[in-house]
């Protein structure tokens, strides 16, 4: 009995042993980067988010770049928050352990600032096929520093409009303005709510993060006429207007948004309108491509597109792209130039359209993007309503008033992420509950004043 | 007399009656009092297991079926998520968790072993002094410390290194592993290793062929515990590894994205990851409650 019960247990261990190493030849045969070793024609270490689009070139890399040029890309995928510390710590600090990273249009303008990337206009000037004027010029400008020259390359670049179901509206009998404005979204949210068992008017984001609430909250602050700071950094976040916009979010999202609406993000939200659970949603035009990917959308060809709803201003939708930066602290600085300019070229739009199909193809960053016929039958109703949002958006001048820093949805400093995230948190606090409006922007004034002592 | 003989038999049968109830009392009572335990702690251990058994269904749907609120868990199953595992390159990750995992808890062994001795069955000149010293080190949490250490890291050329990671892990568990060791072998009866003594056994040749059989249970114990600490460990691995020497939970997190949906394979990596530390709990299972009360009774 003894005997068998430690056979049993032997066994079960082999098969643990056994586990492992086939997991491990398994994933040798399979290749694809990660933690690996050098390649014969040079390698580099690539840092990135797992962003859809990332997860595509990481796919697609082996095939098509690395077969071409020799060069071996190992990527590492770390969630945001997390690569922006590793990012920072491994410049900071000169380690040089990664040759790319992935970063934001706000984090592109602070670490350009700081020095610590290296510019790239020069190899996209060098090369003949690249076409830098083909790049949007929102896009451009957000990644260009004061010397002209561009710090990072953008992989997508992405705007924010309003979603929402066209069948549902049809079977309502209601219609959607192409520009519509906040109080006439209130108005049909709250026509939606209950169209269908348990669905709600519209999901906006109420996850706490300068990034998530404040990235929609943002724009409906600039279109109310609010601001973070003005001009000379005299801090408004307490001001009536701003007061106005983050009492008209919350009201909106407790009368007809999503449930939950505290933790939900980008994420929640794109699996509220999927699933059939709100009739809206305001958020990023990136979102497109997965709502209209049959993989993992159960509303395909049921969604229209309208412009960012507005209030006092002409236009409201945010900008933001994903882009490529080399940090100064690269020992690949060549091989590492030759990805990113690959990664952002059309010819890449070109692979991942044949390879993947149209509608994951990585666009907002070029115009010739929205001319590949292929392209326009695959975005149908979002691809050029993505084109105009982004071309609309203007980040020296978001709202009704001057503003100190170039951003629509965030104000370039480094003291920001910090700002906005504890202010949003209060907000989302008021969401589930807890606290006023009043109470949130008041704290947040007392924190905007102080840094604004830094720059004044 | 006679009413008295007559008595006796009877107030004996009221008593033995009476014992009787009292006993089938007492077994009623340990039966449901023992139904009641066993129910609760079916209960508690089905609360426990539910998070578990969730991840692991979930792991087999499709992105779309994983987000579907509430959960379908008997939707389409499929194994994409696991393919996509591979087609990321899990392996090497794994290769360097079982490394730093293994390699550490074999170097926490070796060291804690002697020193618990020390400690407890020929106890050094003030050893709860050293005791509370060997405490005294997790007093400060590990991000605490990372700045220092990551410099110090960088500074000897040590970053993406998985002997750095082997070297840390070893430090953070073996004051754990002293302190379990040592109450081990407190445990340990003093006539065996005398009459092991008087034997003519040596001091190595008592640890290794009197004290090490009695307390295995006791380094099973220590060692899976020791293994999981270092098989889950984040903070360092994030922090001071980048390509080469990338343990699996640095892996796990890379499919967290704040655009589109990666419940499923998510899933997937944390059911493929905690396989190896699941699978060698279940086989020291015997082992490791034996060593786990060995050292909790004094």
């Amino acid at each position: 009995m003894t005997r068998t019960k430690n056979n049993w247990r032997i066994g079960v261990t082999a098969g643990a042993v056994a586990t492992v190493l086939i997991t491990t030849a398994c994933s040798g045969a399979g290749g694809g980067g990660g933690a690996g070793s050098d390649g014969k024609g040079g390698s580099i270490n690539v840092l990135m988010v797992a962003n859809p689009q990332m997860t595509d070139i990481q796919d697609l890399t082996a095939d098509t770049f690395t077969k071409e040029t020799g060069i071996k890309v190992n990527f590492t995928v770390l969630p945001e928050n997390e690569l922006r510390d590793k990012v920072t710590q491994d410049v900071a600090s000169k380690a040089g352990q990664y040759d790319l990273a992935t970063v934001g249009a706000y984090e592109t303008q602070l670490w350009q600032k700081n020095d610590w990337l290296h510019e790239l206009s020069s190899y996209a000037d060098a090369d003949t096929e690249y076409d830098s004027a083909d790049l949007l010029k929102p896009v451009a400008e957000s990644l260009t520093g004061e010397d002209g020259k561009l710090y990072a390359l953008p992989f997508y670049g992405e705007s924010s409009f309003l979603m929402y179901r066209k069948d549902i509206f049809k079977e309502k009998n209601l219609k959607m303005p192409a520009k519509p404005t906040w109080n006439e979204v209130a108005d049909l949210a709250a026509k939606l709510d209950g169209a269908e068992p348990g669905m709600k008017g519209i999901c906006l984001r109420g996850l706490p993060g300068w990034g998530e609430m404040f990235a929609p909250l943002t724009t409906v602050v600039n279109t109310f006429g609010g601001t973070w700071f003005d001009k000379d950094w005299n801090a408004k976040v307490n001001s009536p207007e701003f007061t106005e916009a983050v009492n008209f979010y919350t009201k909106l999202i407790k009368e007809h948004g999503e449930a939950g609406a505290a933790q939900a993000g980008f994420t929640e939200c794109l699996n509220a309108l999927s699933q059939g659970k709100v009739a809206m949603w305001y958020d990023a035009t990136s979102a497109a491509g997965s709502l209209e990917d049959e993989a993992s959308s159960k509303v395909v060809g049921k969604i229209g597109y309208a412009y960012a709803p507005v209030n006092k201003t002409e236009y409201s939708g945010w900008l933001w792209s994903w882009n490529w930066a080399m940090p100064k602290t690269t020992k690949h600085a060549d091989d590492a130039a030759k990805f990113a300019l690959w990664a952002t070229s059309k010819k890449y739009e070109q692979t991942v359209g044949e390879k993947l199909g149209w509608a994951r193809v990585p666009n907002g960053k070029r115009a010739s993007t929205y001319e590949i016929p292929e392209y326009k039958e695959a975005s149908g109703d979002f691809g050029q309503l993505t084109l105009e949002s982004i071309e609309h958006a203007d980040p020296t001048n978001p709202g009704v008033q001057p503003r100190p820093t170039v951003g629509i949805q965030y104000v370039t400093i480094p003291e920001f992420a910090d700002l906005g995230t504890k202010v949003s948190q209060s907000i989302s606090g008021v969401l589930a509950g807890k606290g006023s409006v009043k109470d949130a922007l008041d704290d947040g004034q007392k924190q905007a004043e102080e840094i604004a002592q830094e720059y004044k | 007399m006679s009413a008295q003989t007559t008595e006796t038999p009877k107030s004996g049968t009221i008593l033995n009656r009476r014992k009787k109830k009292s006993a089938q009392g007492e077994g009623d009572l340990a039966e449901t009092g023992g139904f009641v335990w066993t129910t609760t702690a079916w209960v508690l251990t089905l609360i426990f297991f539910a998070p578990v058994a969730w991840m692991f269904l979930t792991s087999f749907h499709s992105e779309a079926d994983a987000a579907t609120n509430p959960p379908t868990l008997l939707a389409g199953f499929t194994l994409d998520n696991y393919s996509a595992l591979f087609d990321r390159g899990v392996g090497p990750f794994l290769i360097n968790s079982a490394t730093a995992s293994i390699v550490s808890t074999l170097l926490v062994l070796a060291l804690a072993i002697p020193a618990a001795y020390a400690l407890s069955i020929k106890p050094v000149e003030k050893w709860t002094d050293v005791m509370f010293f060997f405490l005294s080190t997790k007093f400060l949490p590990s991000i605490a410390a990372l700045l220092p250490i990551y410099l110090l890291v960088q500074k000897i050329g040590g970053l993406d290194n998985i002997w750095i990671l082997v070297v840390l892990y070893t430090a953070m568990n073996l004051p754990i592993a002293i302190w379990m060791l040592q109450s081990f072998l407190a445990e340990v009866p003093k006539e065996i290793m005398e009459a092991a003594e008087v034997d003519g056994a040596g001091t190595l040749r008592v640890i290794w062929s009197v004290i090490v059989p009695i307390i295995t249970p006791g380094i099973a114990a220590t060692s899976l515990i020791c293994f999981i600490f270092s098989w889950n460990e984040f903070l360092l691995a994030k922090s001071l590894t980048a390509v080469a020497a990338s343990t699996s939970p640095v892996f796990l997190v890379g499919f967290i994205t704040s655009e589109g949906l990666f419940l499923a394979k998510l899933c997937a990596a944390a059911t493929l990851v905690s396989l190896p530390v699941l699978i060698a709990g279940f086989a020291a299972q015997d082992k490791l409650v034996r060593g786990l009360s060995l050292g909790a009774v004094k």
